[in-house]
């Protein structure tokens, strides 16, 4: 692998994964902190490192309806938001699986208002988990860009033919620099073949999409995009291995974890905090403590096998959620509730609601979820936030 | 072929029948609207001029141009009367329909 | 510009019908201009409808009543999946296609406005048709933001109190020509030649042009399905709807009348008007009066 290294930030990095995918039009609104990526796109257009269109639109809106027209004509369509834009855009997302539509968009995680915050958390995608895009969180930069690579050969690919949302913690990864390898145009051409779909306007076919259907065959359209999403299962796994033998990178499918062959306790965690889970699981785990983390790449499809492959031995389970679904519980945490709800067994469960609005999630704290997990203490109220700064009742 | 022509259309009984999303074949008919009509426009071809205005300004595309001048495609017409109203020489009359 | 361009007439225009078997209303203004537009246009046309009456009659399932390629975009987003279509053909390198939206009066001048001004500041080539029957008419004749003042809607009630709608028209065609847009006309379903011109006129265009074509609604409007043609041309004649282009950055006055018809008649004839008194009349012709008072002073005549 003779790949050049590039010291850059995690929005560069979707940037240029962007490139290396050769999508025909991007269409994109500025929304912080997603803005480097829509600038440096901007830039490859205009110094012709990219032979794509840019589409300056005038709001989210409109850069996913754009995207779904240049989808809807057989082209590669490439867009861009973040938390308050992202829900803007929400009727085009649900309209975009809908249509089967095969767009790939970078979704910086960021806190949705009110009260206002620019800041890092994961309600923006969680909350329109329901919306058919296929979901993965990366942990790195160097994830980032292999993701969107593969985001369009597993979005296109006939059996799934669904939009694919590859997200970044807002500022943690969007905007710290970090050494990329980035792979030879030759290569990912080879691994990336143009996009092609019977699903689209032409003009030896013409076609009238996006019809309306009567309660007849609604519920049949719906199941057909339900059972791409959940085809898409196996498509990640061979995608990813595909990219691996190609590249010398794998992400090892729908979920990874770390140190739990043994573990009494472990953590289910999204996105960039798996790092620093891992420091403190080695520290305690030093400490003699058997814990482990793992995990979740894929929120949609939700990787409910793997986990309880994986989980089945685990006696107490805790679920770090950077969002919260008030007046209930951690959106990640309802999932894996329900995936240990069908399989029967019944580990200690725990949700740590922490993180909100670029809150630190410190190593104490974490250590601190830990403890809880291992002290196993069912009276305590299984919804905890972490890193309050001030005393609440509970 | 100027009009699409209607189609036999079987209902899918498997799922993947189904076209792959909510897209389908342009021009597609199952249905004509001939029931729709309590009236229907009949042409005097005598009277009529050939002036064509009823073929511009009918909203369904059921008035045909001939070599004879006009004719309505009934599968389609909806009976509006809108061609009547607009002819200049009065060559076009609306007719109850009797079934 | 395009003299040596052939008029399109009835009897040149190609017989090919590309909006067809579409369940409109019988009589409908809106499905004319569509129809029209298309066969202007020709084979190779990508058409984007917002849901409204247009999308709304012509793709149900298994009836497809476009005949050639055609989409429903979302209800705001007519204009920028128009471009996103023709951008992405051009990107493709395809040649000689033209992308067309047609969406309502609600879905363009309320919903859908933004996207619009959007789409013209890129100035992508598309043409944008409004075809404007004065209401909502798909969700049942709710009054929009080109619903003239004294207009019976489902949601501006005529009573003691009120006499309908009592705020003014939109005027959106100069909203959209304030953008600097390259053309930009109106039309009226009632002079379908003048409309063909237009469309072809704007077919032509290097980037983004649009037409405002009023679009009579029987359903909406309480009047008889076969006066959908006479009452679009009444409403020139008589000075409430004013056909005009802008081009070259000048704004041009197609028909100039020396007399209006009487606006009185073209009110009383629909069911949507029948309740306005004499004061309300002549309140809605001394609002026309100082329109065209404006015009003639300011554009090309």
């Amino acid at each position: 692998m003779s790949e050049e290294k590039h010291f850059i930030s995690g929005n560069d990095a979707i940037a240029m994964g962007v490139r290396l995918s050769r999508p025909h039009v991007i269409s994109a609104y500025p929304i912080t902190p997603q803005t480097i990526v829509v600038e440096r796109l901007s830039e490859m257009a205009e110094d012709g490192s990219l032979d794509a269109e840019f589409m300056h639109v005038e709001s989210e809106h409109s850069a996913m309806s754009a995207a779904m027209g240049v989808s809807a004509v057989g082209a590669r369509a490439f867009t861009a938001t973040s938390s308050q834009g992202l829900l803007y855009m929400a009727e085009g997302l649900f309209y975009a699986s809908g249509g089967r539509f095969p767009i790939v968009m970078m979704n910086g995680n960021r806190a949705l208002a009110l009260p206002w915050s620019i800041y890092g958390d994961q309600s923006d995608s969680l909350g329109l988990l329901n919306s058919g895009w296929i979901q993965v969180y990366v942990e790195d930069a160097q994830e980032a860009l292999d993701m969107v690579i593969q985001a369009y050969k597993i979005a296109e690919h006939k059996k799934v033919l669904t939009p694919f949302m590859v997200n970044l913690d807002g500022f943690i990864l969007t905007h710290t620099y970090e050494l990329v390898s980035v792979p030879k145009q030759e290569i990912v051409d080879k691994f990336l073949p143009p996009f092609t779909t019977v699903n689209k306007m032409d003009f030896e076919r013409p076609m009238n999409m996006g019809m309306s259907t009567s309660p007849k065959d609604n519920l049949e359209y719906k199941y057909q995009q339900h059972r791409a999403v959940m085809d898409s299962v196996q498509v990640i796994k061979d995608v990813d291995k595909e990219y691996e033998e190609l590249f010398g990178r794998g992400y090892g499918g729908l979920i990874k974890s770390y140190r739990i062959e043994d573990a009494e306790a472990v953590l289910i965690v999204l996105g960039s905090i798996t790092g620093t889970v891992k420091v403190v699981v080695d520290k305690m785990r030093a400490d003699g403590h058997k814990v482990g983390v793992i995990k979740i790449r894929y929120m949609r499809p939700f990787p409910e096998e793997e986990l309880l492959e994986e989980c089945s031995h685990i006696k107490s389970i805790g679920v770090i959620d950077k969002n919260i679904s008030f007046g209930y519980e951690g959106t990640v945490f309802t999932h894996v509730n329900s995936a240990i709800a069908k399989s029967g067994f019944s580990p200690f469960i725990m949700n740590f609601i922490a993180g909100l609005g670029g809150k630190d999630i410190s190593k104490s704290h974490i250590e601190g979820m830990f403890m809880t997990l291992l002290e196993g203490d069912k009276k305590k109220n299984k919804v905890q936030f972490v890193g309050m700064g001030v005393q609440i009742n509970e | 072929m100027d009009r699409p022509k209607v189609k036999k259309w079987k209902r899918p009984t498997h799922i993947d029948e189904y076209s792959t999303g909510p897209s389908f074949e342009a021009g597609h008919l199952v249905d004509v609207h001939s029931g729709w009509r309590t009236f229907k426009p009949v042409v005097d071809l005598d009277k009529c001029i050939g002036c064509l205005k009823c073929y511009l300004v009918c909203p369904d595309g059921a008035v045909i141009r001939t070599e004879k001048k006009i004719d309505f495609e009934y599968d389609f017409c909806k009976g509006c009367g809108v061609c009547a109203k607009i002819c200049p020489v009065d060559a076009i009359t609306m007719i109850k329909e009797t079934k | 510009m395009n003299s040596k361009i052939k008029k399109i007439t009835a009897r040149n225009m190609t017989g090919k019908e590309y909006f067809y078997g579409h369940k409109a209303c019988a009589g409908c203004g809106g499905s004319v201009a569509v129809r029209l537009a298309l066969k202007v246009l020709g084979d190779k046309t990508y058409s984007v409808l917002p849901a409204g009456c247009m999308s709304a009659v012509g793709f149900i399932f298994p009836q497809m009543a476009f005949n050639s390629n055609a989409i429903i975009s979302t209800f705001p987003g007519t204009a920028s999946m128009l471009s996103g279509v023709s951008v992405g053909a051009k990107a493709l390198g395809l040649k000689d296609y033209f992308a067309v939206g047609f969406a309502g009066d609600g879905g363009t001048a309320d919903i859908g406005l933004q996207a619009l001004s959007g789409a013209i500041d890129r100035n992508d080539r598309i043409l944008y048709i409004c075809y404007d029957n004065e209401a909502y008419m798909n969700t049942g004749i709710q009054k929009s933001g080109l619903t003239p003042y004294g207009t019976r809607t489902t949601t501006t009630p005529a009573g003691k109190n009120l006499p309908g709608s009592i705020t003014n028209k939109k005027n959106l065609f100069e909203i959209i020509a304030a953008h600097g847009i390259e053309y930009a006309a109106t039309a009226s379903v009632g002079y379908p030649e003048d409309y063909m011109r237009k469309v072809q006129k704007a077919s032509l265009c290097k980037g983004t042009s649009f037409i405002h074509v009023y679009a009579s609604c029987p359903t909406g409007w309480g009047t008889a399905s076969d006066s959908a043609i006479e009452l679009a041309k009444e409403v020139v004649d008589c000075g409430l709807w004013v056909q005009a282009e802008y081009e070259d950055g000048e704004f041009k006055l197609n028909k100039n009348p020396k007399e209006f018809a009487s606006v009185k008649n073209y009110l009383k004839s629909q069911g949507r008007f029948k309740h306005l008194n004499d004061d309300d009349i002549e309140l809605i012709i001394k609002s026309r009066d100082l329109k065209w008072e404006k015009i003639r002073k300011s554009w090309d005549i």
